[in-house]
């Protein structure tokens, strides 16, 4: 039997080296809650024995029940009839066993119903079912929306909601974008209002909103009204009643499996979250957080699947007398494939880790602060933390969405003609890809959020003991290369910074997010090579490379391929 | 409420037979084929389950088997089973349906109190669709094989839909009943995770008798108190702990000997073109009735 966390061996290296005893241990709260719940770790490694466990299952379900159905998912679709959405049967079938295997509250306290698992293994399951069907992880991912009510919500709200989120009887939705507020959010004008009482309601129109047809629903709405920015919005949760009416739903490239509603919001009665006004500033840029990550997830799975379809089919396709898969060309597409998805996965894990270990800091010394401790050495630590995780996932974001639609492309590619045709995977793998860039803040907006941090070189700490460290053999060749880049980087980012222009300014940024994942990347896959000799070929390969991207990203700023721009009006007849 | 006791068989994984498992004389080398759990065994758990589900009540796993037979025992209880129970002995060995379904049967008076026997309709090496007939033959009890789905269950009645040739047939039974089922009757539940976290550690006696063998400062007993008292312990019994009449067990008590295998080649030989006309096809159905394959 297949198994996609199992069979692949790259997932298995991060498994095996999450080194994660940190995060578990605040997860866990130092593994008290094994008396009240006969699942729960007694330990580290305990823990880490439950995780392989559970992804196991996952990997099992992804591979022989949820993979099989994602055929007949994406052809059928998710239709709209008569004002209501129906999931593809294939999609009920999988949120039913997904559910009756626990995991639709996968990161939920134990209390709720929850496995309380820590973000990154989470993360890896949102890996594992993306690879087996694109769309189903857009409502798998969903019960973010539950962990969202458990971190700002009151408590009266957790018990509410949050036992049926991890029973799966509740899916979620989050309703940000209108059709004038996109990826300018501040623009949102959805009202919220109060009755005499002080009884929330919310009108107005949401529209390409994932699974607005759920059960629950976080409402990004103007509650102080006459205000025109992200000061005067909060954010709200409401039942999917007969109040929130689905005017319609798209027809679209990809992901057909899950539904892209546009709501009607008639009056719906609706519950504050957290503190007015802090809406979008807080809560919201907290969960897109989350969401970019599980989109990057989506990503990678995506990635895995085309390879592995690309793979299969060089191997057996023949032309000239023997198979695609050993002409130089097509190998070296493969191996870009390869290079590309397990740095991809160093980088996304890593990332993973970051966010994880802030949620975490943060709730440990909410608690900390609960029982009048000290915690000033935590908040020291939580404030580097959060500037590295706030920094990795845009930039996971980019890189991971932009490149599994280059490997789609090349898989397609590989397949020749037959790409082409429904009959093959790989066709639905680049329709399903293409929304990863776009969704959850396009590629250009997740630029826009990595730059300030490349700007204030936030990983020059890291990158300043990563040169002082010895690298042997074949790997010292390439630190030095990564010592290199950095040395471009530092070239480039003056050079931007000395035009002190603007438009320069925002059109270089792409290139310099791009120079400074080179070397943050680099670095994570040499400390695997030392680990795993396999590694070294990754390493390599992706080191040499970024030098050559590298030298042409410094070229572009420092020849001002952009300075057309002002003259774009001449240009763009 | 209603108990049920469901047989399962851990069984080797036939559907991924390969040229190196195969012995010179054309037999199977189990050992090196991976064991999974019977299909059909996985369907009749699940009908279990659901009727658990709707009607409360305790569902008990059994299996004989060898001491690794406890894997598909923890798959039991990753999907819901309450209980779980593993037969094994060496002297068992060697059984053929006779002999199986004789310890089958005296495991099965063991645990007791019990208003559903569910077993599959036939585990994948052999084939035979034997072991639940011949059990509750054994046991004196009615039986229903061939099940596909229980149309009706109140009071001390069921009615069920077993599938024949050509059709299907609707059977009322008294419980308590022995029912054999086939895949179809219900698509096994996947493993809920909280319980394969609970129960990952469950070992049976052979499981802790082979770390107290590996470790000098384990001691069998020390063990299973401990592993009891976090239930964790997959309870064991032997041919002695069932009192069973040795010349009934093992190949003691298997008449049925393995004769000869022969490992058969088929090959096309030659082939006939039929006219797509109804006297092409009425020669074709001559044809196939006087060779016996159909009518
Ligand atoms: C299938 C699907 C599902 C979705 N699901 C949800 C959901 O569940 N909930 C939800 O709230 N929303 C959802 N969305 C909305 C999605 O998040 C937005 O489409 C996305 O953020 C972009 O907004 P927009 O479409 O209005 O594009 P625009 O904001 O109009 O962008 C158009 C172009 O301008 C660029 N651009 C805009 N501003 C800048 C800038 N400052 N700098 C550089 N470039 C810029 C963009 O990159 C893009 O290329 C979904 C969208 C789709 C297609």
């Amino acid at each position: 039997m297949s198994n996609f966390f199992l069979e692949n061996s790259d997932l298995q290296f991060q498994f095996n080296n999450l080194n994660i005893k940190d995060i578990v241990d605040l997860t866990e709260n130092n593994y008290q809650q094994k008396k009240d719940f006969n699942y729960a770790p007694k330990d580290y490694e305990d823990a880490i024995e439950n995780y392989r466990k559970v992804l196991e299952v996952v990997g099992d379900l992804a591979a022989n029940d949820i993979a099989p159905r994602a055929a007949e998912v994406d052809n059928v679709g998710a239709v709209f009839e008569n004002g209501k959405v129906h999931y593809a049967n294939g999609t009920l079938e999988n949120l039913k066993q997904l559910s009756q295997a626990d995991m639709m509250g996968m990161i939920l306290p134990h209390k709720y119903g929850g496995l309380n698992f820590p973000f990154t293994v989470y993360m890896m399951a949102t890996e594992v079912v993306s690879r087996a069907d694109a769309s189903l992880m857009n409502i798998f991912g969903l019960q973010d929306i539950g962990d969202t009510i458990r971190k700002f919500g009151t408590d009266k709200q957790r018990d509410e909601f949050l036992p049926h989120f991890a029973t799966g009887e509740y899916t979620g939705a989050m309703a940000l974008t209108e059709p004038d507020a996109g990826s300018d959010l501040q623009a949102v004008k959805l009202s919220a209002y109060q009755d005499e009482k002080g009884n929330w309601f919310l009108r107005g129109v949401k529209r390409f909103i994932t699974n607005g047809n759920g059960d629950v629903l976080l409402v990004l709405a103007r509650s102080e009204q006459g205000t025109k920015d992200a000061r005067g919005l909060s954010m709200f949760v409401c039942y999917g009643d007969k109040t929130v009416v689905v005017r319609r739903i798209e027809h679209k490239l990809g992901i057909h499996g899950s539904p892209t509603c546009e709501l009607q919001f008639n009056d719906t009665p609706a519950q504050l979250v957290g503190v007015r006004k802090f809406g979008l500033i807080k809560y919201v840029l907290d969960l897109m957080y989350r969401a970019r990550m599980g989109v990057s997830a989506q990503s990678l799975g995506i990635s895995q699947a085309a390879y592995e379809e690309a793979l299969k089919y060089a191997k057996e396709r023949e032309q000239f007398g023997k198979s695609i898969y050993s002409l130089p060309v097509i190998t070296n597409m493969l191996l870009d494939m390869k290079v590309s998805i397990e740095s991809n996965r160093s980088l996304f894990y890593s990332a993973a880790k970051y966010v994880d270990k802030k949620e975490k800091l943060e709730e440990h010394i909410e608690k900390l602060k609960a029982q009048g401790k000290p915690f000033s050495e935590e908040t020291a630590k939580l404030k580097h933390i959060i500037k590295v995780a706030n920094f990795l996932t845009p930039i996971t974001k980019y890189v991971l969405s932009e490149s599994a639609n280059k490997i789609t492309y090349d898989a397609l590619q590989i397949h020749g003609g037959t790409g082409y045709m429904k009959e093959f995977k790989v066709e639905r793998l680049a329709r399903d890809a293409r929304i990863t860039n776009i969704y959850e803040g396009t590629s250009q907006l997740q630029v826009v959020g990595a730059s300030g941090g490349v700007i204030n070189d936030v990983l020059g700490d890291f990158f300043d003991e990563k040169e002082l460290k010895e690298y042997k053999g074949g790997l010292s060749r390439l630190a030095n290369y990564l010592k290199e880049i950095r040395g471009i980087f530092k070239d480039s980012l003056k050079y931007v910074l000395d035009k002190k222009e603007n438009s320069f300014q925002d059109a270089a940024s792409k290139d310099l997010v791009e120079l400074y994942s080179y070397i943050y990347i680099g670095y994570l896959i040499l400390d695997e090579a030392e680990i795993e000799p396999r590694k070294v070929f990754i390493a390599n390969r992706y080191i040499i490379n970024s030098m050559a991207n590298a030298r042409k990203n410094a070229e572009s700023i420092k020849n001002e391929l952009f300075s057309d721009i002002l003259h774009a009006d001449k240009i763009l007849v | 409420m209603y108990n049920s006791i469901v047989l399962v068989k851990q069984v080797p994984d036939t559907a991924n037979i390969s040229g190196k498992v195969m012995k010179e004389d054309g037999t199977v080398n189990r050992a090196k084929l991976p064991a999974i759990f019977n299909h059909e065994d996985k369907s009749a758990l699940e009908l279990a389950l659901q009727i658990k589900d709707k009607f409360g009540g305790k569902v008990t796993a059994v299996t004989m088997g060898p001491a690794r037979a406890s894997d598909i025992l923890r798959e039991c209880l990753y999907m819901g089973a309450d209980e779980v129970l593993l037969i094994s002995d060496r002297k068992f060995a060697g059984a053929d349906t006779l002999a199986t379904s004789y310890v089958l049967s005296e495991a099965i008076k063991k645990v007791g109190d019990f208003d559903f026997i569910f077993a599959g309709r036939q585990a994948i090496d052999g084939d035979t669709a034997q072991v639940g007939p011949q059990t509750a033959e054994k046991i004196n009890l009615p039986q229903i094989t061939y099940a596909e789905e229980i149309i009706e269950l109140s009071g001390k009645t069921v009615k069920i839909k077993r599938k024949i040739d050509g059709g299907h047939e609707i059977l009322s039974a008294k419980l308590p009943v022995l029912v054999t089922v086939i895949k179809t009757a219900a698509e096994p539940r996947p493993f809920s995770a909280k319980r394969v976290m609970a129960y990952k550690n469950a070992k049976s006696l052979t499981d802790l008798e082979s770390m107290a063998e590996g470790n000098s400062l384990l001691y069998v007993d020390a063990l299973v108190h401990e592993y009891t008292s976090n239930s964790l312990f997959i309870p064991t019994m032997t041919m002695d702990d069932l009192k069973l009449d040795p010349a009934r067990c093992g190949v003691n008590g298997s008449p049925t000997k393995v004769f000869k295998v022969e490992s058969v080649v088929l090959a096309g030989g030659n082939h006939v073109t039929v006219e797509a006309t109804k006297e092409g096809i009425g020669g074709l159905i001559d044809k196939l009735m006087e060779d016996h394959i159909l009518g």
